[in-house]
């Protein structure tokens, strides 16, 4: 009986690969253990081995292919005690090894998979005269660095794996063979230490860029990010500014559990001294982080997993910066105004979409920076719309959606045809299982629902939403 | 292997009768006198600046935290006499004496202390908090240990720019029990950073004594782990702290990496002005201030090179004049504007 192997999938979030390499070929036999061959994701270079014994019947999938599926068969085997087995063994074999899987459900994507980037016509948005380009987020967060360290040698780059592994995400990859190790700098784990190190280094005239490699991690070092980056041109009277970025993945990845997937826009957005950015799409990921390094200030730039790998269209020019602070209208409306940050912007526009099928035209808006938050751009908004739902991954209490209500309240109440309402991350910790993560996750759906309600639109809820 | 770090034990200056070995050895040296003179002056200065702080706090005009210097100030005169313009400082709360050490105007500290605007921080920053990037001091940190790796990256600064300067990193026998110390020492000693972390061990963490705090209380033995040399020096002797500050400076500026100083000191007030002193007894401090004051100490010595006692008298009056005129005008001086409550949260930026 013939087995197949299937494209693995080697990180939560990995949809696709390159099989860079075949390290077996047909006829050959092989053991449990071998590695058959290499993988590239857009993360990192992996061995893909054996987990059965036997000999390879077929080479589905040539050596360089790109973007091969997750789950897709790559090659057969013809296992050594095919006779023997008892007839159950499929099955078994499933919970083993994700590589011998070979029921359906492997060819499709996980739940939690990257969703596709919503079409939108970037560039007539950002009324660009020049030239775009296609890149990923991951990639214009690269070039924002890379053409930042280029014009001011003060810029550097520390973290974990930021260098020769190229980054965790990928994100630094390059950097070092155009730079060096002077100013792509490999860390120990010691996210305390080389915070406060960096601060140290931004009193001393440099421009550091830090790389946590998930948010999460920046909880080992909050101390130094608050009590040493955002207070001290204040303790000092106006003399020690810090020109620092701190960067790195924030909120869900997918399957990571509750240490792994938080969302920390509110707890930086909460102090003075502190500028807090995260951007949606590739376009602004590249000029708010070179806006952020040319910063005299701590900012904080939270960016997502998930995104690292959807492409937009990106000007052309080293020039490209995007101002913090300012907040953009991603898709015009007049019946409701639904903010949103982040992946979450996505899921907006889905939602946006969704809603004029039912009549509904609702003005989309990407936060982009928390703070100093462009409230002005919202209230504005609001008062053509008279309606907000605000989106977040975060938890609900003493979230964006928390403050962005306070402040419409303030600010535009006798405008308010309904009560605001927010999208939110439920209030639990991540949990592992698939379905319970789901549930905790904002959707689409639930943005959708929430805008019907505050638009009294009670039959459309009632026929299915 | 690591190099082993170098052992210069010497008893504990609370437990002796006796001046130090030290001090005997080097008091054969023959130092040149205006050095002498001129470390007395500073040390003078800072004790006569933190019994007028330790007063005004009495007062009420220096309000919060205030944290006294007095007993300690041996240390930093010692280092910052050998020291170069282009090395950086940083420190802890306990901070005035390293402000005036460096350099920095009495009348701006003690401005920032009374809460003024012509303090160096306008007065948002108070006792804890002072900076002066002119006199490469970059504070004043009230978070315990929080300055160490902030002295590790203006160290990294220094080697980034390849300027030649050492970051002059202080902390306390309590911060040495901080975890992002030992975070600081790995990369410190992976990296080569030249820097010296001078740990001034005055014996208590707040009120906990370093044996009730500390397993290991040889503290210049903390970075052998990572090959970082360590130096015990007695801290109450300037002139030992002198030598040893040019010996580390040397290692930290040749770019053979960081250095460990620990400063054997004491302080004579409390931990901060409201201290009961509930945890020494009032004969410990004493015995200490009798036989083993570092001002006492040094003066002894200028008297025995010939300095007629004159000179030191007008030394007094000198840094008392400072001190009061310092006063005087840090108390006539207004409070920030109200307007400068929503300033420098931020730098401003052209759009």
């Amino acid at each position: 009986m013939s087995n197949e192997i299937r494209m693995p999938a080697l990180s939560p979030t990995m949809t696709e690969g390159v099989l860079s390499r075949w390290l077996v070929k047909k006829g050959d036999a092989i053991r449990s253990g071998d590695v058959i061959a290499e993988i590239e994701t857009d993360k990192a270079t992996m061995e893909v081995e054996a987990v059965e014994d036997g000999v390879v019947t077929q080479l589905m999938i040539d050596e360089g292919t790109t973007s091969v599926l997750v789950g897709t068969v790559i090659a057969t085997f013809q296992t050594d005690n095919d006779d023997e087995r008892v007839p159950n063994v499929e099955g078994e074999s499933d919970t083993e090894n994700i590589n011998t899987k070979s029921n359906d459900e492997a060819n499709k994507p996980k739940v939690n998979s990257a969703p596709k980037a919503p079409q939108v016509v970037l560039t007539q948005e950002m009324n660009l005269d020049g030239s775009v380009k296609n890149m990923t987020v991951r990639e214009a967060l690269r070039d924002a660095m890379a053409e930042e360290m280029r014009s001011d040698d003060r810029v550097f780059i520390m973290g974990e794996e930021v260098a020769e592994y190229q980054g965790a995400y990928k994100v630094t990859q390059g950097l070092l063979d155009e730079f060096g190790e002077k100013r792509v700098i490999d860390t120990p784990i010691t996210e305390h230490g080389f915070t406060g190190l960096a601060v140290g280094a931004a009193f001393g005239n440099l421009r550091p860029i830090v790389e946590f490699m998930t948010f999460n991690f920046s909880m080992q070092a909050i101390d130094q990010i608050i009590n040493s980056a955002a207070k001290t041109l204040y303790m000092s009277g106006g003399q020690m500014g810090c020109p620092i970025v701190f960067r790195g993945p924030n909120g869900a990845a997918s399957r990571v559990a509750a240490q792994h997937s938080q969302c920390f826009a509110s707890w930086y957005a909460h102090c003075p001294g502190l500028k807090v950015v995260s951007p949606w799409s590739a376009a602004d990921a590249k000029g708010l982080l070179k806006s952020a390094i040319r910063d005299p200030n701590p900012v904080i730039f939270l960016e997502n997993e998930v995104m690292y790998g959807q492409s937009f269209e990106v000007p052309e020019t080293d020039e490209w910066l995007v101002p913090i602070g300012k907040g953009k209208i991603v898709k015009s409306g007049s019946d409701i105004t639904i903010t949103a940050f982040s992946i979450m912007v996505g899921k907006a526009l889905e939602a946006a979409e969704e809603l004029g099928k039912k009549g509904i035209e609702a003005e989309v808006i990407d936060l982009r920076t928390l703070r100093p938050l462009d409230i002005e751009l919202i209230v504005q908004s609001v008062k053509k719309t008279n309606r907000l739902v605000s989106c977040e991954e975060g938890f609900p209490f003493a979230g964006i959606g928390a403050e962005l209500g306070m402040q419409i309240n303030e600010k535009a109440f006798d405008y308010l045809d309904a009560p605001i309402m927010r999208v939110t991350g439920k209030d639990v910790p991540m949990p592992y299982a698939a379905n319970l993560e789901a549930l905790t996750l904002p959707q689409s759906d639930d943005i959708v629902r929430s805008a019907l309600q505050i638009c009294y639109a009670e039959e459309d809820l009632k026929n299915g939403n | 292997m690591p190099p082993r770090p170098k052992k210069t034990r010497i008893k504990n200056p609370s437990k002796s009768g006796r001046p130090p070995k030290s001090i005997r050895a080097f008091a054969n040296r023959k130092p040149d006198k205006e050095s002498l003179l001129s470390m007395h002056r500073d040390m003078l200065l800072i004790r006569r600046f933190e019994e007028k702080a330790g007063q005004l706090y009495g007062m009420g005009k220096i309000g919060g935290f205030c944290h006294l210097y007095i007993g300690q100030e041996a240390v930093v005169v010692g280092l910052q006499s050998v020291n170069e313009d282009r090395d950086s400082v940083v420190t802890s709360y306990r901070d005035h004496g390293h402000m005036l050490a460096c350099g920095m105007e009495p009348v701006g500290v003690m401005a920032e202390l009374t809460g003024r605007e012509v303090g160096y921080s306008k007065g948002k920053g108070g006792s804890m908090h002072m900076f002066s990037r002119e006199k490469n001091f970059y504070g004043g940190h009230g978070i315990v240990g929080a300055q160490v790796p902030i002295g590790a990256g203006l160290g990294f600064a220094h080697k980034y720019k390849n300027d030649g300067g050492v970051a002059m990193t202080y902390l306390g026998d309590g911060a040495a029990n901080q975890g992002q110390v030992y975070e600081t020492f790995n990369m410190a000693a992976l990296w080569k950073l030249p820097v010296i972390f001078i740990i001034e061990n005055n014996q208590y963490a707040m009120g906990t004594s370093t044996p009730r705090s500390t397993a290991g209380t040889d503290l210049y033995e903390r970075g052998a782990a990572y090959g970082i040399n360590g130096k015990q020096v007695d801290g109450m002797d300037v002139l030992a702290v002198r030598e040893a500050g040019v010996e580390a400076l040397d290692y930290a500026r040749s770019g053979k990496g960081p250095y460990i100083l620990e400063m054997k000191t004491y302080r004579y007030r409390g931990h901060s002005m409201s201290d009961p002193a509930k945890y020494r007894t009032r004969e410990e401090v004493d015995s200490i201030r009798k036989q083993h004051d570092p001002i006492d100490h040094l003066r002894d010595l200028l008297l025995r090179e010939g300095i007629d006692e004159t000179v030191l008298k007008q030394q007094d009056a000198e840094v008392k004049k400072i001190v009061s005129d310092a006063t005087e005008i840090a108390l006539d001086s207004p409070e920030p504007s109200s307007n400068e409550l929503f300033t420098d949260v931020l730098i401003e930026v052209a759009e």
